[in-house]
């Protein structure tokens, strides 16, 4: 039989329907909130763009690049503008890093752990961005040298506002243009996004407009009243922007079933962190007493996702799966009971804790222990 | 051709060095950006700094700030600000409740400065209208819920030399990032 005809734009096969896990319809605000990366549902270490998580304070702008404009001023010798054309005509890089909320896992604080990869770990997701680094900007304006940080305003409703240390902007920030090849969602931050490898989510600024050069932090609404990291003893710890080396498993993975019964299978899932590559990532098939090596498919790519394997035989029997990221830095993922013992369960943000999940005697996979 | 061959490799060596240079050299050599004048950055910039730079002319008060807040903030955030459950945040109460199990973080119990409310009403609310509030209205409606708080009076007026030297109550609540905290062994 012959097939479909040619076609202008492809799309998946309509046998697949991987999507974002979006919150229940009721919500009185649906523009502010946040959908999850199936990361379950992925190969490789890329998300495709239409899955990428989202975190919107106040919706996705729809903005024309012909209108939209990029202002940098404040301590500078001259203040400039770009539109989306000047910034292609400086010398593009492309990276692959992955972008997460610092929210990302914040219910295993309460106890209340996701129940599948989507739901604990799904506000990451991982791309190749192009761009241009945001020091050859900063290089046309001459900054001044009283200049200590960088408040990156948004061009969404809320106009969401952080301040940046400028030596982050320095390193290796870009401003990005382009992702997995083409023009960045606008859920994204279409026609153009702030790229803080490693930081938290809410510092990649999204549908940027303005960079403004000053000598202190703005103090703004998003670090002070959110993205802060409440202690027991009720001091926060502020600008908190890197963020710790992570993995889940996602297959195995809760929500899942066992395709099959006791047998030859691949463990498989993801690891990342914000201050370097992944060395090393173990993983453990008897309640944590026992590590083996996983197999790291690409370890060669800095603040990036990097997919573990490895092959396991299933006894058939009652089997919990855990997997821990060392990251180049020698820092190891901890466990839940260390992270909460040093920070309490009001944190709210920044939890990377080792993820566990129980494959049961009838193939089901879940995130709580069988009896509890 | 290239005679003598020394002369052809000082050439090609100067022509590769200046490709290099002038990428090294974007931003002093081929400046793409435009120059942004005063208008434009001030029809922009919104920005306010702890220290009060940004905050706009005009003045207000919490009586006045009474019913404006009902008219423009209420529907989300309830008469008294005591917002509603699960929705819309509370912007009053939590007093003392930042360091126990259950801390309630509103303006009044948790943010350190005085000028986020302001920055943060003039960029971000009402939430379907943002950028709609007249400076003499935001300074208005700061008072009123710092009022509710039990931080200023009912008739201080707040401007731009005023806001500023308000002092929250979390001022201090503060600390800089101390991770890694958490050292897992192998």
């Amino acid at each position: 039989m012959i097939g479909a005809p040619l076609s202008k734009l492809g799309n998946r096969s309509p046998h697949e329907k991987s999507a974002r896990a979006t919150p229940p319809p009721d919500n009185k605000t649906p523009a502010t909130g946040s959908s999850r990366t199936p990361l379950q549902d992925s190969y490789g270490i890329i998300t495709p763009s239409g899955l990428h998580f989202e975190r919107h304070h106040s919706g996705v702008p729809d903005i024309d690049p012909a209108n939209h404009e990029l202002l940098i001023h404040g301590l500078v010798e001259q203040p400039l503008v770009y539109k989306l054309e000047d910034l292609k005509r400086f010398p593009s890089v492309s990276r692959i890093h992955f972008v997460e909320c610092s929210g990302n896992g914040r219910s295993e604080y309460s106890g209340n752990l996701g129940a599948d990869p989507a739901t604990s770990h799904g506000l990451a997701s991982c791309s190749e961005w192009t761009g241009v680094p945001v020091k050859l900007l900063l290089a046309e304006a001459k900054v001044k040298p009283e200049a200590k940080w960088v408040i990156a305003e948004g061009g969404d409703a809320c106009r969401l506002t952080r301040s940046i240390p400028i030596a982050k902007l320095l390193d290796d920030a870009l401003i990005v243009y382009g992702q997995n090849g083409e023009p960045i969602r606008p859920e994204q931050g279409y026609p153009m996004r702030l790229l803080l490898p490693g930081w938290e989510g809410n510092t990649n600024t999204k549908w940027l407009r303005r960079l403004n050069v000053a000598d202190g932090p703005a103090m703004t609404a998003h670090e002070t009243a959110y993205y802060t990291d409440l202690l027991p003893d009720g001091k926060a710890r502020q600008f908190s922007f890197e963020l710790e080396a992570k993995s889940v498993i996602t297959r195995p993975a809760g929500g899942q079933k066992m395709p099959g019964g006791a047998g030859a299978y691949e463990i498989t899932g993801l690891a990342w962190s914000g201050r370097g590559k992944i060395q090393r990532v173990e993983i453990s098939v008897d309640d944590g007493k026992n590590w083996k090596d996983a197999e790291l498919q690409q370890a060669g790519f800095t603040k990036a996702f990097t997919r573990f394997r490895m092959p396991w035989t299933w006894d058939g029997g009652t089997v919990s799966l855990q997997s821990r990221a060392t990251d180049e830095t020698g820092y190891m993922q901890p466990t839940g009971d260390q992270m909460l013992a040093a920070r309490g369960r009001n944190y709210s943000y920044h939890n990377n804790q080792i993820k566990v999940w129980y494959v049961r005697a009838d193939g089901s996979v879940s995130h709580v222990a069988q009896g509890v | 051709m290239c005679v003598p061959m020394g002369a052809c490799r000082m050439l090609r060596k100067a022509f590769s060095i200046g490709v290099l240079f002038s990428v090294a050299a974007f931003g002093q050599q081929a400046r793409i950006g435009k120059p942004a004048g005063e208008d434009k950055i001030k029809a922009m910039d919104i920005t306010v700094f702890p220290d009060g730079r940004g905050l706009p002319a005009g003045s207000g008060t919490a009586a006045k700030g009474k019913d404006i807040f009902k008219e423009k903030c209420a529907v989300c955030h309830n008469d008294q600000a005591q917002g509603r459950e699960g929705q819309y945040p509370a912007l009053v109460g939590g007093k003392g409740t930042i360091n126990t199990p259950k801390p309630v973080k509103t303006v009044g119990s948790y943010w350190p400065y005085a000028t986020t409310v302001f920055d943060y009403i003039r960029r971000a609310m009402p939430y379907d209208q943002p950028g709609t509030l007249q400076a003499d209205e935001i300074y208005s409606l700061v008072g009123f819920i710092l009022n509710l708080n039990g931080i200023v009076g009912e008739s201080d007026v707040l401007d731009k030399d005023t806001l500023p030297k308000v002092k929250m109550p979390n001022h201090e609540g503060f600390i800089p990032d101390a991770r890694p905290d958490v050292k897992a062994k192998r």
